[in-house]
């Protein structure tokens, strides 16, 4: 797809071109926006446009250059950090980079389709030039030899790796409170938390510290974390971008994920880390297709855009335990697809509720297991002991947090000799199961809709010191990590809170590698929602001080 | 004479039989009371053997893996267990399942994977080694051996379990004197870091059935697993590097008695024959702990066997069952194989050892024989391709096993690094049978190929080495010795008929010995009868000579005859000024002397 950006604009027509192959989509006729981000009005309620197609736009037609771009979101960064703290680590060599992108435009060469955008990195995704720690005080300091293989592919595109973004210690958290060094907040309200174990990543898209960034996925902490704080998360289908250099929290579980402030974003985003990585004998081979290729412009769109598309609703997701106002966000956002053609139906998952308690045993014993390598012995933090046990103990100790502690507690416990069966085989069973159930769902319609959490962000502390309820908050997204299969959350609407509302975000589930879909439908639905907010008060309001 | 360098659980050095603290004075007697004991009793022997496999990347990162290396210079992300990093299976290593497992007559499965076991120890990078656990590549299968001759011969099967693959992991290394060693020694954490060059490198591990009884089966074992690996081509099987790995499991329980005893686990087992000296060691320990009503003093552990005591001590009690908490690898995806890929790797199998020993069999040749070119796959290729090339089978055993084996225990080289080929052997072989070249000849020419290479032709006709068959050339030659010879002819026609003989071998002398011993000799007729027509003539026999060298052997029953015998004294001798380097001996009896 993104070489594609490079050709001249062409009209599109057709929403889902039966035969045909798939039409590109361009920057300027199709997303109609030639203005660069800095210039949209923070205040507005019409459907976000791509950043990264208007960056290009604006590079390329040398209204901008990619330094003044950086410097803009460089203090806006630097403004908004204070009070959001979503940064463990800022890049040195921001500027530096954005000049060598400069350099190229003024030398007329071809740059890339991230050429000047500015990317957030999670800080459990290795980075050769900066520090990479997974939140943890066990790898405080810790700089890899290598960049992951997403990092590698944003910096090939000529993506500019803004920073190294807070998360809960080695991804495990839905807050980003267990992170070892800081807590974020939510750009939304700041009293909040931003979600997690992304929230680092979700709050900088959200407050505009950077264009995209990368999360990692394990059991909703890239769609959470986008919910809470109202921009758009995509998990992709489990193998679909390499897992190389993602520090391992669930190996079977984890994915890189991507956030955007628009559907687009996301996409473009996703296509620049996508593909098969001979390093990671889990990525899929499958063909990545362009996945913004089938975007169309809102203006371009048909009355019934959606006309045909069956959406299933997923009972379960709507049932008790759902916070009143995001249940009637979600059915909200029904009635929108409905208006755009979709046939809704409901879809019943039964086993959808034992997917909350396989998830934790199998995230648990995996974590049990990759966290074993941080023993003091080859880097990280050593505490100085006397003999070996004392070594491995003392070390581990000083070096994990309590989250982090307990869930290589239940993790080995469900692990061992005589539990095995009774927890451990006995979630993969149930995981065979949510997996069949997804499938016959998915062969009934084109995508399953939910909420992406059950409530929406609150307050820090809240649920620190109870961690079932603070579990229990990852119920509509676990199933999904188990499955393997792609999702798509973006903002739908708005519940109180806050000093302006609090976003929701409502969950798009589509069959495994079929993200274009879900992007295609995505990015629709964002287009043609009327009256959602997607800037947040602070920096509508410019950053208090 | 059959001796070679290449190790062999029979061929290495027997030391003496274990003894078991014995005073001097009842030395002898302790060891009859033991052997009685041991009779009554049988052992229960299993082994599990770790094969390092000689591919060219390590089992899940591209880094090499070199013997002997500079510590930590052979380590990538991946084998260091970096954060981040992810194992990617090197395809080689399940092909070399694939190939020891058929070749060990496992049912492979289709469907494996691969698990975690955790453990936590300073030379395991990454908490857990990536291994098989409930679903092994291969299982149930058999290894045939061959006992050698000299104890007692037969052929025995035993039953292999399963065949894992598995990661090696690294080498712990003190920093004080750079020594490798298995254990830490505390309280010296500090003096104390790890080399991960070996960390990753593939290992198989074969888990015998529990079906051998004595020592010297347990080190055919090991030794016809080493011979497999090494025909596979999977491994160099070097157990003093560590390429081959035994532990060895032993219980004993009184003849009749189907329960199983104690067993106790062997470890640091570097050689065939320390094999069979630990068990045989560890077996008349327990039975005389059982024949004392000491049996509960046989407990679960492991036992290191010391080379230098010729014991086995504990190293360490067993507490419970280790939980090791195994899990599917979630990193690595099943690893799935189908029928044309194993059809391929079947049908691109060797001979194995066994097929060979076979074959050898049916081909004549003794056992002996038979165990001793089918034990290294190199000299059974060489064996085997100087067939191909028409030599005799037993005349070809015998130079491989005799001269050619001897200098490759001499010059330490092994038949590849040798000069010389197969085709040449039997070269050499077909012009001592066509009697071109005498033996005597032929050994010279074989050790000039070993060691420089060349052609037994090229030799022959370079150092003017051919055999005259013509019978005028050979008349001429008679005609000469008899002319230089007349003393010797006047004895003769004086009666000494014996001298006849003295003549004929003088006619090998003649050609320096290029053809076979007098008595083989195909024109000795000839010569005979030519000396005999001269004879009538009335000839004189003017002198005599002899060889200054003769070797013995060669010439069974002559005696070696100081070379101021020969009247023409050496370089003189005229034969020997025709033919300077001539080195020969002559029959005394039939000559006279």
């Amino acid at each position: 797809m993104l070489s594609t950006l490079h050709h001249p604009p062409r009209r599109l027509s057709r929403f889902f071109p039966a035969n045909n192959k798939p039409r590109h989509f361009h920057t300027k006729p199709v997303l109609s926006s030639s203005q660069p981000v800095t210039d949209q009005s923070p205040s507005s309620t019409s459907p976000p446009e791509s950043q990264i197609l208007s960056i290009r736009h604006s590079l390329l037609s040398r209204e901008v250059t990619a330094t003044q771009l950086a410097e803009t979101y460089l203090s806006r960064l630097k403004l908004a950090e204070p009070q959001l703290k979503s940064f463990i680590h800022v890049s040195n060599n921001v500027l530096k980079e954005a000049q060598s992108i400069d350099d190229k435009i003024k030398r007329n060469e071809n740059v890339g389709p991230l050429a000047g955008v500015l990317v957030g990195v999670k800080d459990n995704i290795c980075t050769v030039d900066m520090p990479s720690t997974a939140g943890s005080r066990v790898l405080e300091n810790y700089r890899p030899p290598f960049d992951a293989t997403a990092v590698k592919k944003v910096k090939e595109f000529d993506g500019i790796v803004v920073g190294k973004t807070n998360l809960d210690e080695f991804g495990m958290g839905s807050t980003t409170e267990s992170s070892s060094f800081q807590v974020t907040a939510n750009p939304w309200d700041i009293s909040r938390v931003p979600g997690g174990s992304s929230g680092g990543s979700a709050a900088a898209v959200s407050a505009r510290q950077c264009v995209v960034s990368l999360g990692s996925d394990t059991g909703g902490s890239v769609r959470q974390p986008a919910s809470f704080c109202g921009v758009v998360g995509l998990k992709p289908t489990y193998g679909r971008v390499s897992r190389y250099g993602l520090i391992a929290y669930a190996s079977s579980l984890d994915v890189i994920g991507c956030f955007g402030s628009s559907v687009a974003d996301t996409g473009i985003l996703l296509s620049a880390i996508s593909g098969h990585d001979r390093l990671d004998a889990t990525s899929s081979k499958q063909e990545v297709p362009d996945f913004t290729s089938q975007l169309i412009s809102a203006a371009l769109l048909e009355s019934k855009p959606l006309k045909g598309l069956k959406v299933g609703v997923i009972r379960e997701t709507l049932e008790n335990g759902v916070d009143s106002g995001v249940k009637s966000t979600v059915l909200g956002a029904v009635s929108h697809l409905e208006e755009l053609g979709c046939t809704l139906s409901e879809v019943s998952l039964p086993s959808f509720s034992l997917g909350l308690p396989a998830y934790y045993i199998l995230a648990s014993s995996e974590s049990s297991s990759n966290l074993s390598r941080y023993d003091g012995v080859r880097y990280g933090n050593q505490a100085a002991a006397e003999d070996l046990n004392a070594l491995y103990g003392d070390s581990r100790a000083k070096g994990f947090g309590s989250e982090v502690k307990m869930r290589i507690l239940m993790g080995t416990y469900a692990l061992s000799a005589g539990y095995y069966d009774a927890y451990y085989k006995r979630a993969q069973q149930v995981r065979t199961l949510i997996q069949k159930s997804f499938k016959t769902a998915l062969d009934e319609n084109d995508i399953l809709i939910s909420p992406a959490a059950p409530s929406a962000a609150y307050k820090i502390g809240e649920k620190k010191n109870d961690p079932l309820a603070m579990y229990s908050g990852d119920i509509m997204t676990v199933n999904v990590n188990l499955a393997g299969l792609p999702a798509l959350v973006l903002p739908c609407g708005f519940v109180e809170g806050g000093p302006i509302g609090l976003p929701v975000g409502l969950q798009m589930i589509g069959a495994a590698f079929d993200e274009g879909k879900l992007l295609k439908v995505g990015h629709i639905f964002e287009q043609t929602l009327q009256g959602c907010r997607f800037v947040p008060p602070l920096i509508a309001d410019g950053i208090p001080q | 004479m059959k001796s070679t360098h290449t190790q062999t659980a029979t061929q290495e050095k027997q030391q003496p039989s274990p003894k078991i603290k014995s005073s001097p004075q009842s030395n002898q007697a302790k060891t009859r009371t033991l052997d009685r004991i041991s009779k009554e009793y049988e052992a229960i022997i299993g082994i599990e053997t770790h094969v390092q496999l000689s591919t060219l990347s390590k089992a899940f990162c591209p880094c090499p893996y070199i013997y002997g290396s500079q510590p930590n210079t052979s380590v990538c992300p991946i084998c260091m267990g970096l954060p981040g990093a992810l194992p990617v299976v090197n395809s080689k290593v399940v092909e070399f399942a694939v190939k020891l497992g058929l070749a060990l007559n496992c049912k492979l499965s289709f469907y494996s994977k691969f698990d975690r076991k955790q453990y936590f120890y300073p030379d395991l990078p990454k908490g857990y080694q990536i291994s098989q656990f409930d679903i092994p590549i291969a299982t149930g299968g058999y290894l045939d051996v061959d006992l050698p001759v000299e104890f007692g011969g037969g052929h025995r099967r035993f039953g292999i379990t399963r065949v894992h693959m598995e990661e090696d992991a690294g080498k712990l290394l003190h920093a004080d004197d750079g020594e490798y060693s298995q254990e830490i020694t505390f309280p010296i954490i500090y003096a104390l870091q790890v080399d991960l060059n070996r960390a990753g490198v593939p290992l198989l591990e074969i888990v015998s059935e529990p079906d051998m009884r004595t020592g010297i089966e347990a080190a055919e074992y090991a030794a016809e697993l080493q011979r497999l690996v090494r025909y596979l081509g999977v491994s160099n099987g070097n157990m003093q590097e560590g390429s081959l790995r035994c532990d060895v499991n032993v219980s004993i329980r009184p003849v009749g008695q189907s329960k199983f005893g104690t067993k106790v686990e062997i470890k640091n087992l570097n050689s065939f024959s320390s094999i069979n000296r630990a068990i045989d060691f560890e077996i008349a320990r327990q039975a005389l702990l059982y024949s004392q009503g000491k049996a509960d003093q046989i407990v679960q552990e492991t036992r290191l066997w010391e080379e230098g005591s010729q014991k086995t001590v504990t190293m360490r009690k067993k507490e419970g069952l280790a939980d090791y908490r195994y899990f599917p690898e979630p990193d690595l995806p099943e690893v799935i194989l189908n029928k044309e890929y194993v059809d391929s790797i079947q049908s691109s199998l060797p001979e194995l050892p066994e097929m060979k020993r076979r074959r050898y069999e049916e081909m004549g040749l003794s056992m002996q024989d038979v165990l001793f070119l089918a034990n290294d796959i190199n000299v059974a290729r060489f064996f085997d391709a100087t067939i191909e090339k028409g030599a005799d089978v037993k005349l070809a055993a015998n130079w491989i096993m005799g001269d050619i084996a001897a200098y490759m225990k001499n010059e330490k080289l092994t038949i590849n690094e040798i000069k010389l080929s197969a085709a040449e052997l039997a070269e050499l072989i077909a012009s001592i049978k066509g009697a071109t070249i005498s033996g005597k000849i032929g050994k010279e020419i074989l050790f000039e190929l070993m060691a420089k290479g060349g052609t037994v032709k090229g030799i022959i006709i370079e150092k003017d080495l051919v055999q005259i068959v013509d019978p005028s050339e050979i008349e001429k030659m008679v005609d000469k010795v008899l002319s230089e010879n007349p003393k010797q002819l006047e004895q003769y026609r004086g009666g000494k008929t014996k001298l006849q003989g003295f003549f004929a071998g003088n006619e090998n002398i003649e050609r320096q010995g290029k053809s076979r011993a007098a008595e083989q000799d195909p024109f000795r007729e000839i010569k005979c009868e030519k000396l005999n027509v001269l004879v009538r003539r009335n000839l004189v026999i003017m002198c005599h000579f002899i060889s200054h060298r003769t070797i013995k052997s060669d010439f069974p029953g002559s005696t070696h005859l100081s070379s101021d015998i020969c009247l023409l004294k050496g370089s003189r001798c005229c034969l020997c000024i025709i033919k300077s380097f001539a080195l020969y001996s002559v029959y005394m009896s039939e000559a006279g002397f």
